[in-house]
């Protein structure tokens, strides 16, 4: 677990870097996203007094976009494509499987950390839907056999 | 002398194994001492035949495929590396009938180069169009782009040149290019496509853009959906670099470009215009009020062009070969090619780049192959979320932007999501309502609060609670987002909705 005051250097660090880039604020953003898996609520602060932007503004950037998180996410991310063309290759029995499986619903982390799970609207894999990604793994024509031999190969790795 | 393997390094390829495939192939070749040099091209873009595996011989390219990891001793024992007999051999990669039918204008060289090779893309005609550029006139370059007839490949088919001139004649010390490579439309790739599988002939045609309207910075707003786009881009950003194809002397012109790329997070509507420059300053992805124009004041409030992927991929191949050449492509006021996606419940899903013209039948059957469950098609979403469902009795529609607006449909990115006849069209029309809530900016209340109320309405009818009320509610409401709405997200839903509800009332539970 990282102490709250290395959070807040790593922060500072990443939003000096990048703070004199022309509209700064989402490449900070995706920086500190990459580096801690979320943007802690504590970070608008220090991301506010370096861009010179209000708290309320850098809030309203955060929650407007569904990528950023502001809470830490499991181990690994399992993102299940929920758009047309995967729902026209069964994504929706597929998510009820992912659901089951991990007993978690989209947006939740399972109890031990490992997993979470998250809606994605399109991944660009759409001749070999149902898609889904795990971390930076993408993965086309997923089955809830390949699910589960996907994840008990990460499951087994941790 | 080594043999040339090819596997694709495109990520559709890799969500089918290609990264165990070539792992295999090269542990299996130094087993074997059999000297390769394995190549990470792109896709051709036959996703059914994916991991495609070609090797270079004195015929040309010989293909195997769909290959896994498991395949690949069975595919050394028969000698593979020599073009020899297998069950998977596909023949000379040119002539799959699939492959060798297309009109590949934009997509030339993908699935031919290594991407991110600069030296491949020079000793495939790379580079030339730009070449041309920097001897002609600003206007001129322009003029080429006009009497191209391309139109802007992201869905609203403005006429490139038209947006380059306005852009061209707007005062302004800075001016920007902006690539929307947001492609978020559920059923479209082929943005990824270029990005990952020829990422120079998007910088080429974003470096001739910026040479011809005078503007010295370029953005490529990049959906963070796609990672490894990213990592190609910047791989290839980084070699134009330093060969002087970017920076402040492009080629000894003493003309400035620089580009970089920008990841989105996970917005729909960022693919629309306005609100992308809005996120790209660092804000609310927010859509604005037109006009202003971007073109007159865009990012940053500079005079700005605003182009999708393919529309400036594009630009290459027309100023190597000339606006006529490629005019010479299409029919009406559709010039030139479009990359079709074929994608859902289609049996050869993948990139068909053809002109204009031909009809929705002949890509459904002729080169999709029919419905990969082997059920009928019942309903095929052509042009993304915000596009018609289109039943069977429309098939034989032209491919073209005005044969498609006379049917109230629209042709969009080229994505096409086919589905079987066990789609309940209520539902996609209600999921329609329900993508539409999530993904809204806000701004607007047609389709803030109209497309919340659109899903109750439709689960209402979905339920069968007082039909004679609710449909005619349903078709009021989708008239206010219709025209009420601030941009195409709310103003466009209904198509999809309504397509539904005309084409597939007994969905709805309408009878007769």
């Amino acid at each position: 677990m990282t102490e709250p005051s290395t959070t807040q250097l790593t922060v500072q660090k990443i939003a000096t870097a990048l703070k004199d880039k022309p509209g700064a604020l989402l490449p900070i953003l995706h920086g500190i996203q990459d580096t801690l898996g979320y943007i802690p609520p504590e970070s608008v602060a220090d991301i506010a007094s370096t861009l010179n932007l209000s708290r309320a503004e850098v809030h309203g950037v955060i929650s407007f976009y569904h990528y950023f998180r502001d809470t830490a996410p499991g181990k690994h991310t399992v993102q299940l494509c929920l758009a047309e063309s995967c729902q026209a290759m069964g994504s929706k029995k597929l998510a009820a499987h992912v659901k089951s499986t991990l007993g978690i619903d989209f947006h939740e982390t399972t109890a031990d950390g490992k997993f979470s799970l998250e809606p994605v609207y399109c991944l660009g894999n759409c001749a070999c839907s149902p898609a889904m990604q795990v971390g930076k793994d993408i993965y086309g024509r997923v089955s809830p056999q390949s699910f589960d031999d996907v994840i008990s190969a990460i499951g087994a790795g941790v | 002398m080594s043999i040339t393997v090819y596997v694709p390094r495109d990520s559709s390829a890799i969500s089918l194994g290609a990264d165990r495939v070539a792992a295999a192939i090269i542990q299996k070749a130094q087993q074997r001492s059999i000297d390769i040099k394995l190549v990470r091209n792109g896709s051709r873009g036959l996703f059914s035949m994916e991991p495609l595996v070609e090797v270079e011989t004195a015929q040309g390219r010989i293909a195997y495929g769909p290959v896994q990891a498991s395949d690949v001793a069975a595919l050394f024992d028969a000698n593979f590396t020599q073009g020899g007999e297998h069950a998977l051999s596909l023949g000379l990669t040119e002539e799959i009938a699939y492959l060798k039918k297309q009109e590949r204008l934009t997509f030339a060289r993908v699935g031919i180069t290594d991407p991110v090779s600069l030296e491949d893309y020079l000793s495939h005609d790379g580079y030339r169009g730009l070449a041309n550029a920097l001897k002609l006139s600003q206007a001129d370059i322009v003029k080429q782009v006009t009497d191209s007839g391309l139109r802007g490949r992201g869905g609203a088919a403005f006429p490139t040149g038209i947006k380059w001139n306005t852009v061209l004649n707007a005062p302004g010390e800075q001016k920007y290019i902006v690539c929307n490579a947001d492609e978020g439309d559920s059923g479209t790739f082929s943005d990824r496509m270029v990005m990952e599988d020829d990422p120079f002939v998007l910088i080429e045609g974003m470096t001739i853009a910026g040479i011809a309207v005078g503007a010295t910075q370029g953005y490529i707003y990049l959906r963070c959906e796609y990672p490894h786009a990213y990592q190609a881009l910047n791989e290839a950003i980084a070699k134009a670099h330093a060969a002087g194809y970017l920076g402040d002397n492009i080629q000894g012109s003493g003309k400035t470009f620089e580009l970089e790329v920008r990841l989105g997070a996970g917005a729909y509507i960022c693919g629309e215009e306005t609100s992308l420059l809005e996120s790209l300053e660092g804000k609310r992805g927010l859509v604005r009020f037109k006009p202003p124009l971007p073109a007159i004041s865009g990012l940053f409030g500079k005079p700005t062009v605003i182009n999708n992927v393919i529309s400036l991929a594009t630009v290459p191949i027309i100023l190597d070969k000339g606006g006529e050449f490629y005019r010479n492509f299409g029919m009406g006021r559709s010039r030139g090619t479009l990359p079709i996606q074929l994608a859902g419940n289609i049996k050869h899903g993948g990139l068909v780049e053809l002109a204009f013209g031909l009809t929705l039948r002949e890509l459904l059957y002729d080169y999709g192959g029919g419905s990969a469950s082997g059920r009928p098609i019942r309903a095929v979403q052509v042009g993304g979320p915000l596009g018609a469902y289109l039943p069977e009795s429309q098939f034989d529609t032209l491919v073209d932007y005005e044969s498609f607006a006379a049917i109230w449909a629209v042709l969009g990115h080229g994505g096409i999501v086919v589905f079987d006849d066990t789609v309940d069209m209520a539902e996609m029309a209600r999921y329609s309502m329900e993508f539409c809530a999530i993904e809204s900016c806000g701004k607007c209340t047609p389709c803030r609060i109209g497309s919340t109320r659109g899903r109750e309405v439709i689960e209402d009818i979905m339920a069968g609670k007082e039909l004679a009320k609710n449909v005619p509610l349903l078709r009021d409401l989708c008239n206010t987002l219709l025209n009420g709405s601030l941009c195409a997200l709310g103003g466009m839903t209904p198509y999809p909705v309504l397509s539904a509800l005309n084409h597939f009332p007994e969905d709805f539970g309408i009878t007769g």
